[in-house]
């Protein structure tokens, strides 16, 4: 009994891989052999992976803290101190950018983990296998947040819930063994670091963002459920969870990494427009949005001009090297029936 | 047509559900948030009593639920869309209508540019493909998707006024002044390059179709054959799939242009209303922008069936 159960599990693995060698794929290692082959998508690597290693080693690379005041030396132009020199208040320009950086990096990171990977895999796959009402119930959901207007309800939704939500990190704060784990790993303040303020970006951006990826996935189920290697499995005497994460998930992956290269742009770009109309990362935690406010009015425009121009670029850099890269991974994996 | 007219029946039967769920979590968002609009405006050093009085006078000390089944009737019996409390003895309708319709009119600008410059763009694109011209016209309409509002806004007024001096930097002087050319350009330049990038696959896709290739072999020289055969055919899905979007983005891109260059329409209105805790006027435009979202995404979806006997097929008989 077990040995025939072991005979049809092999049977229906090798239906899977032949099922994936007529689609012409071999995965990972093929997609990232050809991504890798085209020029731009390995600038476009570089460019993100700089800045992301700004972001993360912002505190080593930054020569002055995000919030250290110099009003002696404000508005100054390029100096040996000051390399992009300062702004209003004295600060570095250059270290504010890399500190908005690390914003970037926390949000977009976190957000695409849970908004464009965990929830579109969960709920997608749920929608697509079980079927029914679990099915009509997440579809319905889904078409409800995909009606609202986006960008004002994530404004209305900050607005409104942000005192609160930091009330509720506050007291959590308060409770004895999250204070004992903290002082155990030297943490700083929560509610000082703008931790809340992160944690509701990405929150809400998660919440709005599962829907399309979701989608795709499940009809990606919905045509594999009836496949062979499915039926071959299912026969096999595999459990669901098996089914699922064994031989399912391997198989909408790529349509979960393009989806997740083609919304990191966006996500970015989601944040620092929260943050430059005031719901989103509060000052004086640096964020491009905020950069951008502060080099936007028309006199520092006309006297300098840098400092809305060192933010813009970056951003405008980072965004279209992540759509770049999305439309290259979109061409390598969606193409690899050619 | 049987099978297309019960899915239009269903999707507008959708229609209030969706309002109801909306209305619902907007209702509750705004009014579950600490600080409400009274609080907003009496300040720190309010009389108590007052103050109770004036939040038992608007309902604001009844438990949400109540509240809003106090609003939906209203709505629902008399269309009444409840007082703004920012703008006293006025209705909802006779201050956000002329918002709307400053942005509407700048929106319809920024809509017809896009489609003037970004369809010829993309066909263009298309038809000079292959030459050494391709990548690059690529990764600059690319360039400019990527590019967002936020950023544009500010840059171009950094080079069209503080630096050139040619445009005035922001401010509103009627919508036939060149203070309307940076927030229309502003508005459109991602779109332009988004509809261009649409039109060159779709054209490309056509290219190969058949009856170019007969029209080709009739013997009509390039240009006719461009404009009358392949154009024609692609470009219609674009048309629809793109008007669907471009209301998102309009939307959307108002509130930094407005934000940015104070113009008084919708966009600077919402981010104004939320500040105020304007509980009633916000969930007025957000109900009135979720209306507009499904029914112009009915109207595309209904386009591309008339339009595509394809579609037709597949979505009458399933969904």
């Amino acid at each position: 009994m077990t040995q025939s159960k072991t005979q049809l599990d092999l049977e229906a693995a090798h239906a899977e891989a032949a099922f994936r060698m007529v689609r012409g794929e071999s995965l990972t290692r093929r997609s990232i052999r050809r991504l890798l082959r085209r020029r731009i998508a390995v600038v476009c690597l570089a460019v993100i992976a700089l800045f992301y290693a700004a972001g993360i080693f912002a505190p080593l690379l930054a020569p002055h803290g995000y919030a250290e005041q110099d009003l002696n030396h404000s508005f100054e132009g390029p100096s040996m101190g000051h390399p992009l020199g300062t702004d209003r208040l004295g600060r570095d320009t250059l270290s504010r950018n890399i500190f908005a950086a690390r914003t970037t990096t926390i949000v977009t990171a976190a957000t695409v983990a849970t908004g464009f990977v965990l929830l579109p895999v969960v709920l997608g796959m749920l929608a697509g296998y079980a079927g029914g009402w679990v099915d009509a119930a997440i579809n319905r959901i889904g078409e409800i947040l995909a009606s609202m207007p986006g960008l004002p309800m994530l404004v209305l939704i900050n607005a409104t819930m942000r005192p609160r939500f930091v009330g509720w990190v506050e007291d959590a704060e308060a409770l004895g063994w999250v204070k004992a784990v903290k002082d155990l790993l030297h943490m700083p303040g929560l509610a000082d670091s703008g931790f809340a303020d992160y944690f509701l970006i990405f929150g809400v951006l998660s919440l709005f963002g599962w829907v399309g990826g979701a989608r795709l996935i499940r009809s990606q189920v919905l045509i594999l459920r009836g496949s062979e290697f499915i039926t071959a499995a299912r026969a096999s005497g595999a459990s669901t969870p098996r089914i699922l994460f064994q031989h399912l998930l391997p198989n909408v992956m790529p349509l979960i990494v393009v989806g997740a290269s083609a919304g990191m742009g966006g996500i970015a770009v989601s944040e620092i427009g929260l943050t430059f109309l005031g719901v989103g990362i509060q000052p004086p935690h640096p964020s491009f949005g905020a950069l951008i406010s502060d080099g936007a009015p028309r006199t520092v425009l006309e006297n300098h001009p840098e400092l809305l121009l060192v933010p813009a670029s970056i951003v405008a850099a980072t965004v279209f090297a992540f759509n770049l890269l999305g439309d290259a991974m979109n061409d390598v994996i969606t193409s690899r029936a050619r | 047509m049987d099978g297309l007219a019960g899915y239009v029946l269903r999707r507008l039967l959708f229609l209030p559900l969706t309002l109801l769920v909306v209305s619902f979590a907007t209702f509750y968002i705004t009014r579950w948030g600490p600080g409400d609009p009274i609080s907003v405006y009496s300040g720190q050093y309010r009389d108590e009593e007052a103050f109770a009085r004036v939040r038992h006078k608007y309902g604001l000390d009844k438990p949400i639920i109540e509240q809003y089944g106090i609003y939906m009737k209203g709505l629902l019996l008399h269309g009444d869309l409840g007082e703004s409390f920012r703008f006293r003895d006025r209705t909802i309708p006779g201050i956000i209508g002329p918002k709307i319709w400053v942005s509407a009119r700048l929106g319809l600008y920024a809509f017809i540019l896009t489609f003037l410059i970004g369809i010829p763009a993309g066909v263009l694109a298309a038809v000079k493909r292959g030459s050494w011209l391709d990548p690059l016209i690529i990764s600059a309409f690319l360039l400019f998707q990527s590019i967002p509002v936020l950023v544009m806004v500010p840059t171009l007024v950094l080079i069209f006024a503080a630096k050139l001096h040619w445009l005035p930097a922001g401010g509103f002087d009627g919508l036939l002044s060149t203070s309307m050319i940076i927030p229309t350009l502003a508005l459109s330049l991602g779109g332009i390059a988004g509809i261009a990038r649409l039109a060159r696959a779709t054209t490309l896709g056509t290219l190969d179709e058949e009856f170019v290739r007969t029209a080709r072999a009739k013997g009509l020289d390039e240009r006719t054959v461009i404009a009358r055969h392949v154009a024609r055919h692609s470009l219609v899905p674009v048309m629809t799939t793109v008007i669907g979007f471009s209301l998102v983005g309009l939307i959307e891109g108002a509130l930094f242009t407005e934000t940015l260059l104070g113009i008084p329409g919708i966009g600077r209105f919402i981010a104004e209303s939320v500040t105020g805790r304007d509980y009633n006027v916000i969930l007025a435009i957000v109900l009135l922008i979720t209306t507009a979202f499904v029914i112009a995404n009915l109207l595309v979806d209904l386009a591309l069936i008339v339009i595509d006997p394809r579609v037709r097929a597949t979505s009458g008989g399933r969904t």
